[in-house]
């Protein structure tokens, strides 16, 4: 039974039911893309004081929506793509079990689409975070869940198509980094599931009725076993973004896989402590518990971080370098190709998620720090340079070299694709730059009114603060046309693109397999493993990649400097005990 | 010769990692430990640490204290909330609920207080500002910290967490004199 195409462009090979899979949960998560952006315009403008834009229900309605549709569904759609792409195409492995696979998926639709009603309805703008004792409708909480055992699915299924390919040996060898990095976002997401189980079950009984009590503290502790670890799977799944484009784009291979598949692996064992970045000045949870959780251990899932941000662009410098561009510390980089959305928006991706991501998240989640920082407006910017920039800009990256690989489309408007990352990062980092200003000067998030209207008592923030949110609102706009000038290329791309083969029509882009005879291939030959270099018998003695290492000790300066500024910020304010 | 085709060598466990890593890889070590052991020296030498004293409450007990305090120390009213000077050094509360932090605070500069903070309805949070001083505060439970106001004005207590349609009405007030 032949069930296997080959690109022709890129080599890739596609099984047929994993490849319809994948274009689903792409086109699903485009869609929550759309949603949240939608909601993110009207968010912003309503922060943006002098514009003012929702009013208070409207505002609280349209953050819940854009948190849930951004951080969690069009995310974990994409996800899951990701993961049948890693496990399945990577491998040229036929996809385990793809009727649970269709299973999970409408369990996924389902669960999203409920979910959104439930706040639609407007009875649930408890926000993402849905602290009890504050309460949603039960569909809001049932969706969620449906939506949850739908990607847990999703994730056996990986791990299933994992197993068939070790079993029907489609590779020699161990798996691809790229896979392994898949694997550890799907190890993370397993864990974020159970936590989400084990909280939202019991508050689902309790909006019912069935429970009478959820305790608060309780319920902020395993949510956010949920909550964070969620976006340590975008983390896993988002270096893997960055190896696959670099192997794709340059050629590029891990400086060592020994060093690359351990920082994974710091991954699993350790970034799900971060979960208590959200607890740090709650009640009752003491300080070894707070410093050990906090810190990862010993910031050990921090230092693989660290090692991602050296290994990756380190890759594409090695690569580079071997292709004769040599001059100097960073010919490699100057003329890379910029003018490639897939380059521009994995390196963009890179760069603002280590300098302003990594270093601020890593800052307010040191225990005392937090104190100062604690649900400012600083938190969202933080967390906007590390999902909205880091993983969101990668997956849109990724999606422009899909187009054509996945859904056989040239892409539609390609100079609005070659200008979209610029536009989308630069909005992006305005909005948070001046946030994280924002944040500084104490304006809180998740808050309709600096002003205070209709308080008995009153407080106005500095003049600053106003000037601060209005530019990181002219930057939000910016952001969203970055977000809108992606969903118009990949979207005109799906209807109106070129077709790179005759019979990518209309419902194949949108998941229907191309015509049987294109599958013509039965079984795939074994994946190739990567072939020899001479360094890798001794390591390399020398320093391969200069440029990328001056890069790296840029960030370990503006992290120590900004580390400290904090420490001295802390120790100003008023002493506690 | 890619990131995504099976690695080359398969020991590759073996094959031994480049200079330039494993001097990234020490550097990068450094940065962490000294970033974690600055939380414990904080504790020991710095002056801005929460106690971990805690406990389970109810809200009525809570507001029964609050109360208690009030009619001792009651010195005025605004707002239609009544405005209360403890003692220095003596057992100060504030309570959040919807939507409001009470009562009204008046302390003395450079006197050291025990802070204690509760909800009596959602989770709520307790923004010091211009200070900017965060805390969380979570129904059922009531956390004791001691503060020491070093420096004289009027502070609001912001709430920082999302507490439903008035939210951004929830405002409190801290008085730090010197008397």
């Amino acid at each position: 039974m032949a069930r296997f195409r080959v690109c022709p462009d890129s080599g890739f090979y596609f099984d047929k039911s994993a490849e319809s899979l994948m274009k689903v949960n792409a086109v699903a998560a485009a869609v929550s893309l759309l949603v949240a952006g939608i909601m993110a315009l009207g968010v912003i403008l309503t922060r943006w004081q002098e514009v003012h834009l929702l009013p208070a229900d409207l505002f609280y309605q349209a953050l819940t929506l854009h948190g849930i549709n951004a951080l969690i569904f069009w995310i974990i759609f994409f996800e899951i793509a990701i993961m049948y792409f890693a496990a399945s195409t990577l491998l040229r492995s036929r996809l385990a079990a793809p009727k649970w696979a269709w299973a999970g998926f409408v369990l996924m639709i389902i669960g999203a689409v409920m979910n959104n009603v439930a706040v639609f309805q407007g009875r649930s703008s408890v926000m993402m975070t849905s602290y009890a004792p504050m309460q949603a409708e039960p569909h809001f909480y049932l969706g969620l869940i449906l939506f949850a055992v739908g990607a847990l699915i999703g994730c056996f299924v990986f791990l299933g198509t994992l197993v068939i390919a070790k079993d029907e040996k489609t590779y020699e060898g161990s798996i691809p980094l790229v896979t392994f990095g898949a694997l550890t976002a799907c190890i993370i997401a397993v864990f974020t599931i159970a936590c989400g189980a084990i909280i939202l079950i019991p508050t689902f009984l309790w909006s019912i009725g069935y429970i009478n009590h959820i305790d608060a503290a309780m319920y902020r502790l395993v949510w956010w076993g949920l909550g964070h670890s969620s976006q340590q799977i975008n983390v896993a799944a988002h270096v893997s973004v960055w190896y696959l484009i670099a192997g794709v784009l340059f050629g590029a291979r891990p400086m060592s896989e020994k060093v690359s598949r351990s920082a994974f692996l710091l991954y699993i064992l350790f970034l799900q402590l971060a979960s208590a970045h959200h607890i740090l000045v709650d009640p009752g949870i003491s300080s070894e518990w707070k410093v050990f959780n906090t810190s990862y251990a010993m910031y050990l899932a921090v230092l693989a971080s660290m090692i991602h941000g050296l290994t990756v662009p380190g890759s594409v410098e090695v690569a580079q370098r071997a292709k004769g561009l040599t001059k100097g510390m960073f010919e490699w980089l100057r003329k890379a190709p910029w003018d490639n959305p897939v380059f521009s928006g994995f390196f963009l991706s890179l760069i603002i998620f280590g300098f302003i991501g990594g270093i601020t998240g890593v800052v307010m989640g040191t225990e005392q720090i937090n104190l100062i920082i604690h649900n400012t407006i600083y938190v969202p910017a933080h967390f906007h340079a590390t999902v909205a920039v880091g993983t969101t800009l990668a997956f849109m990256a990724l999606t422009y070299l899909l187009i054509p690989v996945l859904f056989r489309r040239a892409l539609f408007l390609p100079w609005v694709a070659k200008m979209q990352p610029y536009v989308f990062s630069a909005g992006m980092t305005l909005m948070i730059l001046f946030m994280l200003g924002a944040g500084t000067l104490g304006v809180s998030r998740r808050h309709w009114d600096m002003d205070f209207t209709g308080a008995l008592l009153s407080f106005e923030y500095p003049g600053t603060a106003y000037v601060m949110m209005a530019v990181a609102g002219i930057g939000g706009v910016l952001a969203v046309l970055g977000g809108v000038m992606y969903l118009v290329v990949t979207v005109g791309s799906l209807v109106f693109g070129k077709k790179l083969d005759e019979s990518a029509g209309f419902l194949q882009s949108f998941g229907l397999p191309l015509p049987a005879g294109t599958y013509n291939i039965s079984r795939a030959d074994p994946v190739p493993m990567a072939p020899r270099l001479a360094v890798e018998e001794h390591g390399s003695a020398g320093f391969e990649a200069p440029g990328t290492f001056v890069l790296a000790m840029a960030l370990l300066v503006c992290f120590v400097v900004y580390y400290f500024i904090n420490w001295d910020y802390l120790s100003s304010v008023w002493p506690l005990s | 010769m890619t990131s995504f085709l099976p690695p080359s060598e398969r020991i590759w466990w073996k094959v031994p990692i480049g200079r330039q890593e494993l001097v990234w890889i020490g550097i990068a070590l450094v940065w962490c430990l000294i970033m974690f052991f600055m939380m414990p020296y904080w504790h020991l030498y710095g002056k801005q640490n929460l106690s971990n004293e805690a406990y389970q409450t109810t809200p009525a007990s809570f507001q029964a204290k609050v109360d208690d305090m009030i009619k001792q120390y009651q010195v005025g009213e605004e707002a239609g909330m009544p405005v209360v000077r403890p003692p220095a050094g003596s057992d100060i509360y504030m309570l959040g609920r919807l939507w409001q932090w009470y009562p009204i605070l008046e302390l003395e500069k450079d006197k050291s207080y025990r802070l204690h903070l509760s909800s009596m309805d959602w989770n709520h949070g307790f923004s010091l500002q211009p200070v900017n001083i965060n805390l969380q505060i979570i129904p059922g439970y009531e956390m004791v910290l001691t503060v020491t106001p070093d420096q004289i004005g009027d502070y609001a207590v912001v709430c920082n967490e999302y507490c439903g349609i008035g939210h951004h009405t929830m405002l409190g007030k801290i008085y730090v004199k010197e008397i």
